[in-house]
């Protein structure tokens, strides 16, 4: 379980997230989703100790995330962010290797070889593995980084926004592939949305944020309503049922 | 695993490219030791080995030969490494503030004595070193937009701003030809006895490539380096300290040299990629090697006399520089 218990950051004088609580059960895919700008990755970044917090404390499974050593941390969570854009030219297969680098610590084994190809199959990589990720479209080498955190093996996997710059058909593998993850391996998967129909089609729990705060948390079908999605996004929003899913429509309304 | 066999291939590659390095390190090092203002040949050795021959030998080839190649390979390995904890492939100690500091350093040994121990001079000059270099990444992560061609500029600023404050000092303590000469490095004058500092550079880049994995996620960034374990910031500082002693031990032994750790490791990674594990042994050879070849040519062109190595590696680098920068120009754009 993660448990944030009065998690603030503040940057000068900005509270970027305030005193936020939450818990996320072991199991199932969470979705974070809210407006530009209500801390969502922020708060991502504190549960993944890539960024200090300023007020409050982040249990994984009750490891404090500030005081657990970052190899043994690296070996029950792994974090991908939005802006993984690096300048080296590595090849598919050596980066999703760095995936196994909490648990060989770079002397790869016959058993991490296993995993990286597991990880390169599971995200149909294998074709591209000797490609460098300079030489791949953006929705490619944004699986070879997915590749790589699965390749870490975590209990936790969080990700941030890892639907941006890929088209539809990929959001949809990569979010089978993260539901996938969480049904077949017991994988607790966390990410941050901005699409809220993919939140509401592939989540077992929703975590609604704004301005910093935890605005609704529950269910899709809790949380996928007109007037809470209507007040989270200040505009208007209607939900509606459509082959048993729910469905936000926004785009032109009124 | 037949699905890893082009990335072994790959890895072929590398290791081809690394014992074609090794074997060209090999044979200019034998013409290095050949090579010189007194007659002596390597055959002699074995034809008419007498007392002066192994003098020349011993005494001054072998050592200059040895140095070269630890300087050459240590400054590379340097390079590589200053672009990891940059993150930017256009830098090395040169142009990021680690030479200039530490010929500054040089500067304080001599105004405080002169005759300073060796190794109080090396602790001095790699604490200048280290403190230049630290100056240059603190300033980096202080800047918003890090464009690529941004970090290099940076880097030439800082390093031009030190080296005017050492210009500066020198001047008015009237030590300005000793700083011209920290500043334009050769190897005319490595005798046995004067070059064993280089060791240590030997020590880093062993050290290098032994830590080449971690220096290579350091080079993807902190949140990749945090993701997976790493403390970055313990391994910038080991980094900034390993730039530093190499720097400051090649800055004593035979004074600047610029460019080997900026058009070494840009070739080297044009050829095997950036993964530092495939790269880094390839990249302290050919470093060695244009070390060597600097050397031979400076003492070839003009002999008997000897062209600075610092400045024939300053025009060759430099042209191999504009021709990197104009082949990444969309990249950079």
């Amino acid at each position: 379980m993660i448990e944030a218990k009065t998690l603030s950051k503040r940057y000068n004088e900005r509270l970027v997230v305030q005193d936020v609580s939450l818990q996320i059960p072991r199991g199932g895919v969470t979705a974070i989703i809210g407006p530009n700008g209500a801390g969502k990755s922020t708060l991502l970044s504190m549960i993944s100790r890539l960024t200090p917090m300023s007020a409050g404390s982040v249990e994984i499974d009750g490891m404090d995330v500030t005081r657990t050593p970052g190899p043994e941390l690296a070996k029950r969570l792994s974090i991908l962010r939005q802006h993984n854009q690096t300048s080296l030219r590595l090849s598919v297969r050596d980066l999703v290797a760095f995936g196994r680098f909490p648990h060989s610590g770079g002397r790869l084994t016959a058993e991490d070889q296993h995993h990286i190809d597991e990880a390169l199959d599971y995200l149909s990589l294998n074709e591209f593995q000797d490609r460098h990720l300079d030489e791949l479209s953006g929705g490619q080498r944004q699986r070879a980084y997915v590749a790589m955190v699965m390749c870490q093996d975590t209990d936790y996997v969080l990700l941030d926004e890892p639907l941006n710059n890929i088209d539809m058909r990929f959001a949809v593998d990569m979010m089978q592939l993260l539901r996938r993850a969480a049904d077949e391996k017991g994988k607790t998967v966390v990410v941050v949305l901005h699409d809220i129909n993919f939140a509401s089609c592939y989540s077992d729990h929703i975590i609604a944020m704004r301005g910093g705060k935890l605005a609704w948390q529950g269910t899709p079908d809790e949380v996928m309503r007109d007037e809470i999605l209507s007040e989270l996004y200040e505009i208007p929003m209607q939900v509606h049922e459509l082959n048993g899913q729910r469905i936000c429509v926004y785009f032109r309304m009124g | 695993m037949t699905t890893s066999s082009s990335t072994a291939s790959t890895g072929r590659c590398a290791l081809l490219l690394t014992c074609g390095a090794a074997l060209l390190v090999i044979l200019l090092a034998l013409a290095s030791l050949n090579t010189g203002a007194s007659q002596m040949k390597l055959l002699h050795l074995l034809t008419q080995p007498d007392d002066r021959v192994t003098r020349v030998l011993f005494a001054s080839r072998l050592p200059r030969t040895v140095a070269l190649t630890l300087a050459g390979a240590g400054l590379a390995v340097a390079g590589l490494l200053m672009q990891m904890l940059a993150r930017n492939r256009l830098v090395e100690p040169g142009t990021v503030g680690t030479f200039s500091a530490a010929s500054f350093g040089m500067l304080l040994a001599a105004l405080i004595n002169p005759g300073m121990a060796l190794w109080l001079k090396f602790v001095l000059v790699s604490v200048c070193a280290a403190l230049g270099s630290w100056l240059f990444l603190a300033i980096l992560q202080r800047i918003p937009l890090r464009s690529a061609l941004i970090v290099p500029l940076v880097g030439l600023v800082l390093s031009a701003v030190l080296a005017s404050g050492s210009g500066l000092v020198a001047s008015l303590f009237e030590l300005g030809q000793a700083l011209r000469a920290w500043n334009s490095g050769d190897f005319s004058a490595i005798l046995r006895g004067r070059y064993e500092l280089l060791w240590v550079a030997a020590g880093m880049t062993v050290l290098a490539m032994l830590l080449a994995d971690r220096f290579t996620v350091i080079g993807m960034g902190k949140d990749f380096a945090t993701n997976v374990g790493i403390n970055y910031a313990a391994l910038m500082v080991l980094g900034v300290l390993m730039v530093s002693l190499i720097s400051a031990s090649v800055v004593i032994t035979a004074g600047a040299l610029p460019f080997v750790g900026l058009v070494v490791p840009n070739l080297v990674r044009a050829l095997v990629g950036d993964n530092m594990r495939r790269g880094i042994v390839l990249v302290a050879l050919c470093g060695a090697a244009l070390m060597l070849v600097a050397d031979l040519l400076g003492r070839l062109l003009i002999h008997p006399y000897e062209v600075p190595s610092a400045n024939l590696l300053a025009i060759v680098g430099s042209l191999v520089f504009i021709v990197i920068l104009l082949r990444g120009r969309r990249q950079w754009a």
